[in-house]
Parts: C-alpha cells; structure tokens; sequence
C-alpha cells in the first residue's frame, strides 16, 4: 500500500505499511540511506502502521520510484521532507532516518522544530565523513564502490548471514538495492553526507526528544563517533545494538524495531 | 582503510547463514526438529503473522535448520535470498506457480532433465502453462519462441544428457530485451563450477539431491532469486506487483523490493503448495555442501582421468564431455566453465543398446542408478529411464541415441574407476 504525493512538482512515492494512510493518526516518516530506497523499512513501518500510527517510509528524489533528480545537499533534502508533511497534509510527524538519511531528519528538526516531534537517527555520526577511496570510486560509479558499502556497512557476523528473515541473504539485498541505485546516486548521496559539516550546530537547536540507534560493530559510523552528537542534543539519548553492524534494519529487523518502539510510543 | 572483500565461497560453503548457537553454543547447525514455534505474546505472533517481525512459524513455512541452507546456497550462488523445498523438481514448480498461471508461457532449452521435461510438457499444459522447446544451443531460438503470453525462459547450465553448454549471456540478453526472467536449472554444475547470476540469469534452481549434498542421502531442492530483475518495470508479472487478497493486499514488489518473488515463494507457494523441505533433510545437505569445494574439484579431476582413458577407446564411438576439443561447445565452457565442465558426461557405445546392457551389467564399482552428484561413481542408461517417457523424435531433438550411456564420477580413486570401466568395455566388445 502506498500514497503517490507530488513535491516540488516531482512525484514521489511513499509506502504506508500496509495500510491506508490516515494524517489524523500519529505520523512516522522513514527515511532512508544512501543509494537505498523505501524497502529498508519494511518490517518497521508494518508494525507502526499496524499499531496505531500513520506511516510513510519515502523514496528520496531519484531513488526507485520517486521522480529525480538526487537532491545534492542534506538541507536540501531536510526541507524536501518538510515538503512531504506538506503534500500529505501532516502537521506533525516522528521522523526516522538511517544513515545518510539521518542527517536530513536532525536537520529538519533544527530547521523546523514545530514539525517534528520526536527524531530516531540510526547509523549516524556528526560528521558523516566519507572515505576517499570510496567516494572516488563511486563517481566513477565502479562497483568498488557498492562492495565497499557492503562490505563495511555489514558486522562480520552478518556478512556469514544469519539473517532474521527466513532464507533472505543479508549481504546479497543491500548489495541489489545498491545496484538498483543507478548510476550516480550513491555518489550524490554520499557527497551530501560527506559535505555536510552544520550538524553540531543543528543538534543543539533540537527541541523534541532525540535517540541515537547504533550498532556496536557499526564499521562505517561506530557508536564513538555519535557522541559528540548525543552530548549536543538537548534530549538525546542512544541506544546500542550488540553484534550489530551498520544496515541494522538488514542485520536485526527485530532489535531495531524494538529500538523504535522504545523511542517512539 | 584497505579495501574490503566479501567473504570467498570455500569459507561461505561453511560458514554461511549459521553462527554459533546463541543459546548452547552449538558450533555445529542444530537440527530444529519442531513443527512449530512459541509466539511470546498475542501481539508478538500478530506481527510474526503479518511480516512485521521476523521469525519462524511453521516448519512448512521456515524452520531455522532449513533457513541455514538457504542463506548458505544464497550465498553461494550470488542471490537475495533462497526457499529451500522438498526436491528440485519442487524447486521448480514453486517458481512457475509463483511468476504464472493459467495461459501462460515457458521457453524451455529441449535437452533438459526428464522430470522437468514431464513436468513442463504433460503435466503443466493441464493448469493451462504451456511450453515450447527449443535448441539450446541457439539463442536466437529463445528469441524466436517468445510470445505475448511468455513469461520466462529455461534452460541449464549444462543439459542433461547432452552437456550442451547454455549460452547464459546470450539467452539472458534475450530474455531481457522481451521483460522476461531467465531461469537455470545449475544442478550439474553446482555454484562451485557456475554462478549462473554472474553470468546474468535471475533465478536458479538446484536438485540439492546431487552435487550440493553429494552424499546421496537426502532429497531437497532450492530455489534461489538474484534480486536483480526489475518485475515492475516488465509490467508481466501481477502476482509480483499487484495487491495479493491472500496476503492482505501485499504488493511484494513495492514491499520487499529484491526480495520480492522469494517472499511470496515462500508466503504463497509453501503456506499452500506445502513442499516444504524436512529439517534433517536440510541438516544432512549442509553437511554436503561444506565440503563443496573439495568435492567439485576432485570430481572434475577425476572425470578428466575418465575422459583421458575413455577417448579414443576402441569400443567407444564418441565421447560427450565439454571439455574436450571435439565438444560442439567446447570454446563457450572454457569462457563459462573455466574451473571445469562438470563430472558428468555421456558417452556412445559402438555395439549400441546390446553392448549398453552389457557394459552396465558388467560393471562392479560403478552403481546403476537414477542419480548423478553423487560421491560415489554412477551409470545410467537414459533411454530407458530418466528420459523413457520421450518419444523417439523428442529423444532425437535431445540428443539421445540408444547406446548412449551417462556416467556420473564419483570420488573414489580414478585407478579404480578405470578399472572398473575396463570390465564394462570388455563386456561390451563382446556384445
């Protein structure tokens, strides 16, 4: 199930969870990581759409089934998200971001503290600085590049498999989704992560209450590199998934839903 | 920071899709032998229900001994993800009962295993799925055969008995061009020999029953998706991209994305087809496929004795092996099958069908039976068995003749086996 909204004169697609979308409920906007798209949440945004909130887990411009182009920058996708709450006729919404997409949701908040109730930032850091060795092979957009992403965005344990869903190998669905980027978007995306150097001076404009998810064998944003982060929220708190690397949505669907359900309800 | 690699296939054909048991700390895999799991609470098992959570249910649905080997063969072969089931022949059923229905269309390779050639040409057409078969080694007929109501192409890596090597790229290529997914069946070569995926087919299937057991004591077949094809963009396959009643309205595609059809395989075809695979049945392939590796190369090499002794044999008219120059596809195995061209090959007696009978009654190591893969030395007669409900023009296109003999090598020591088909010859001379 899905709502199709139009921001910026651009379509965008938005899963609701398996359910109708209803504004009146409490909203949770997902947001997804680099070259990803909307299915990194799928078991999280069930279960809130199915206990008693109104989801929309988007495609961020030019990634799936959202019209593009990528946008280039973190504010720029920040007031983008601000213009989904807008087109879905959402005053105020819990917003959730993984990764690269965490950055524009702490952003939002500190842009737009009257929208966002309370933010979920998983697989962060502040900075977000990205390897020369990756960024350059991602504009060449050399498979290097999705290797590089998948092999230290996975806990050595979760590159042996092991997953939580039945039958599905971990390694092989992050590397597709990267596949299915297209060429360029990993490269916008972390880029924008890369340039992005506001999020300390955002963070201490957050009003709403703030948790930080982490994986404590995260390779690419290691539990030591959001504290500065958490020591700048003004309600922050973090919570730390054992054995868990950084696609933790892939890795522990069931650990991270339970992270969201103890910052959001 | 140095540059990252993925774990390579020998440490994954141990390793994969198993940690060491949370709970005991079991190194080995457990074998969950339980029809059931215990949901902690109402809601909990709600959301199990509901693809909310992640679990297991019902052992016809998942069982943890079984998801091991479906994540290992995954793994293995380069996929998203794997359904493990009751045998390859389950295996493919569950993908065309999962991509069609009713008036729909296959294009199958023609020299295929006997039980795939049943099912697609007697039994499929009764639920309305029919078939075309086509000369595997020219693409241009896929392309040819493909019509509005096709919905996927066929074809093994290696066909059975002929060894004709598939042209995956060439028949992937077109298959995309017309939005149609291509499908091997990679039993003879194992993920060891091929992966399929690299070479662009999207899904593949395995009788497990053969080299990834190897031990001969377990059936099981897998089903494996690439998570590459684009089901939405084809525009083909509603069961994929079209809100399922028997699901509450899932669209799996815009739902689970890659791992769109093995999610509905496995919430539609085995919640109601039910060919699941056993536990132990899993546990006894995993022990299997550890040894992969070891296996598949010691297999090639001793089939590459076999072949070195059976070539020129004054008894023998021809030898069917792609790695050998006369092979009509010899250059396309050395470009896909450059690790070797499998342990499995025909061969043609000169007495014909009488000196067949003889060379298989004579021989003592060798076991006459309807398998391949195994670790132990097979022979088989396939005009009389695996390929018996061909008629003579379906044998003919498939390159069968009467005296054609497959053999399957085993691991024992080549000395032997030579020794072993030396008797057989000598019979067969006599016939």
């Amino acid at each position: 199930m899905s709502l199709e909204l139009t921001v910026d004169g651009r379509a965008v697609f938005a899963a609701t969870g398996g359910r109708t979308f209803d504004a009146a409920l409490p909203v949770v906007l997902f947001v997804h990581g680099a070259s990803m798209n909307r299915t990194v949440w799928s078991a999280q945004a069930r279960w809130f759409a199915h206990h008693g909130h109104a989801v929309l887990a988007v495609d961020l411009p030019g990634h799936d089934r959202s019209e593009g182009p990528p946008l280039p920058s973190i504010g720029a996708v920040a007031d983008w998200l601000i213009g989904v709450l807008d087109a879905a006729g959402v005053a105020t919404a819990s917003l959730v971001g993984h990764s690269m997409g965490s950055l524009p949701v702490l952003e939002a908040a500190s842009r737009y503290p009257s929208r966002c109730a309370r933010i979920v930032l998983l697989g962060t850091s502040v900075p977000m600085p990205v390897a020369d060795v990756l960024l350059n092979n991602a504009e060449i957009n050399s498979h290097a590049a999705y290797d590089m992403v998948t092999v230290w965005g996975h806990s050595r344990t979760a590159q042996m498999g092991g997953s939580d869903v039945p039958g599905l190998w971990i390694t092989g669905g992050g590397m597709r989704l990267l596949e299915r980027g297209g060429d360029g978007v990993l490269y916008n995306d972390m880029k924008a992560c890369n340039d992005y150097t506001n999020g300390l001076e955002a963070a201490v404009r957050v009003s709403c209450p703030a948790t930080l998810v982490l994986g404590d064998r995260d390779m690419m944003t290691p539990p030591r590199n959001a504290r500065a982060l958490l020591d700048a929220l003004p309600d922050g708190r973090m919570i730390v998934l054992e054995g868990c690397g950084h696609m933790m949505m892939a890795e522990r669907p069931n650990r991270t839903l339970d992270a969201l359900i103890d910052a959001l309800t | 920071m140095a540059s990252p690699g993925h774990p390579r296939f020998d440490t994954l054909a141990l390793h994969g899709g198993q940690k060491p048991d949370p709970v005991t700390g079991a190194r080995a895999v457990p074998v969950y032998q339980s029809t059931s799991f215990v949901f902690p609470s109402t809601d909990h098992a709600a959301s199990l229900f509901n693809l909310e959570r992640a679990g297991h249910i019902y052992s016809r649905i998942s069982n943890p001994t079984v998801s091991v080997l479906e994540e290992r063969i995954a793994g293995l072969e380069g996929g998203v993800g794997a359904v493990a089931t009751a045998s390859g022949q389950a295996a493919l059923h569950l993908a065309v009962a999962t991509l069609m229905g009713n008036g729909d269309h296959i294009v199958a390779s023609g020299s295929i295993y006997g039980g795939s050639h049943n099912m697609f040409n007697y039994t499929l057409p009764r639920f309305g799925i029919t078939t075309t078969f086509v000369n595997p080694r020219d693409p241009d007929a896929f392309r040819q055969a493909i019509g509005p109501s096709t919905r996927l192409l066929f074809g093994e890596t290696l066909g059975n008995p002929g060894l004709e090597v598939l042209d995956i790229p060439a028949v992937a290529e077109i298959a995309h061009e017309a939005g149609l997914p291509l499908m091997i069946d990679n039993t003879f070569a194992s993920p060891f020999l091929s992966r399929p995926f690299d070479h662009g087919a999207d899904l593949v299937m395995h009788s497990a029953t053969k080299f990834l057991g190897g031990h001969g004591i377990a059936i099981g077949g897998v089903l494996v998706d690439r998570g590459a094809f684009d089901w939405e963009a084809s525009g083909l396959f509603p069961t994929l991209t079209e809100p399922y009643a028997g699901y509450h309205g899932l669209d799996f595609a815009e739902e689970f994305g890659p791992g769109a059809l093995i999610m509905r395989a496995r919430a539609e075809g085995l919640r109601d087809f039910g060919a699941c695979m056993s536990p132990a049945n899993a546990f006894y392939l995993l022990q299997g496929v550890e040894t992969l590796p070891l296996r598949m190369t010691r297999h090639v090499e001793n089939t590459r004795a076999i072949i070195a002794f059976l070539d020129g044999h004054d008894a023998v008219g021809s030898v069917l092996w792609p790695e050998l120059p006369s092979h009509p596809d010899h250059e396309l195995s050395k470009r896909l099958l450059p690790k070797g061209a499998g342990a499995i090959f025909s061969f043609e007696l000169k007495g014909g069908r009488e000196a067949g009978v003889k060379f298989i009654e004579a021989l003592q190591l060798f076991s006459h039976l309807a398998n391949v893969g195994d670790a132990k030395s097979l022979v088989i007669h396939p005009a009389s068995t695996t390929h018996q409900q061909m008629d003579a023009a379906a044998l003919e296109a498939a390159g069968i003749s009467e005296g054609l003999v497959r053999l399957s090598i085993g691991l024992e020591d080549p000395d032997d086996l030579i020794g072993d088909l030396k008797r057989g010859l000598a019979a067969a001379s006599r016939a």
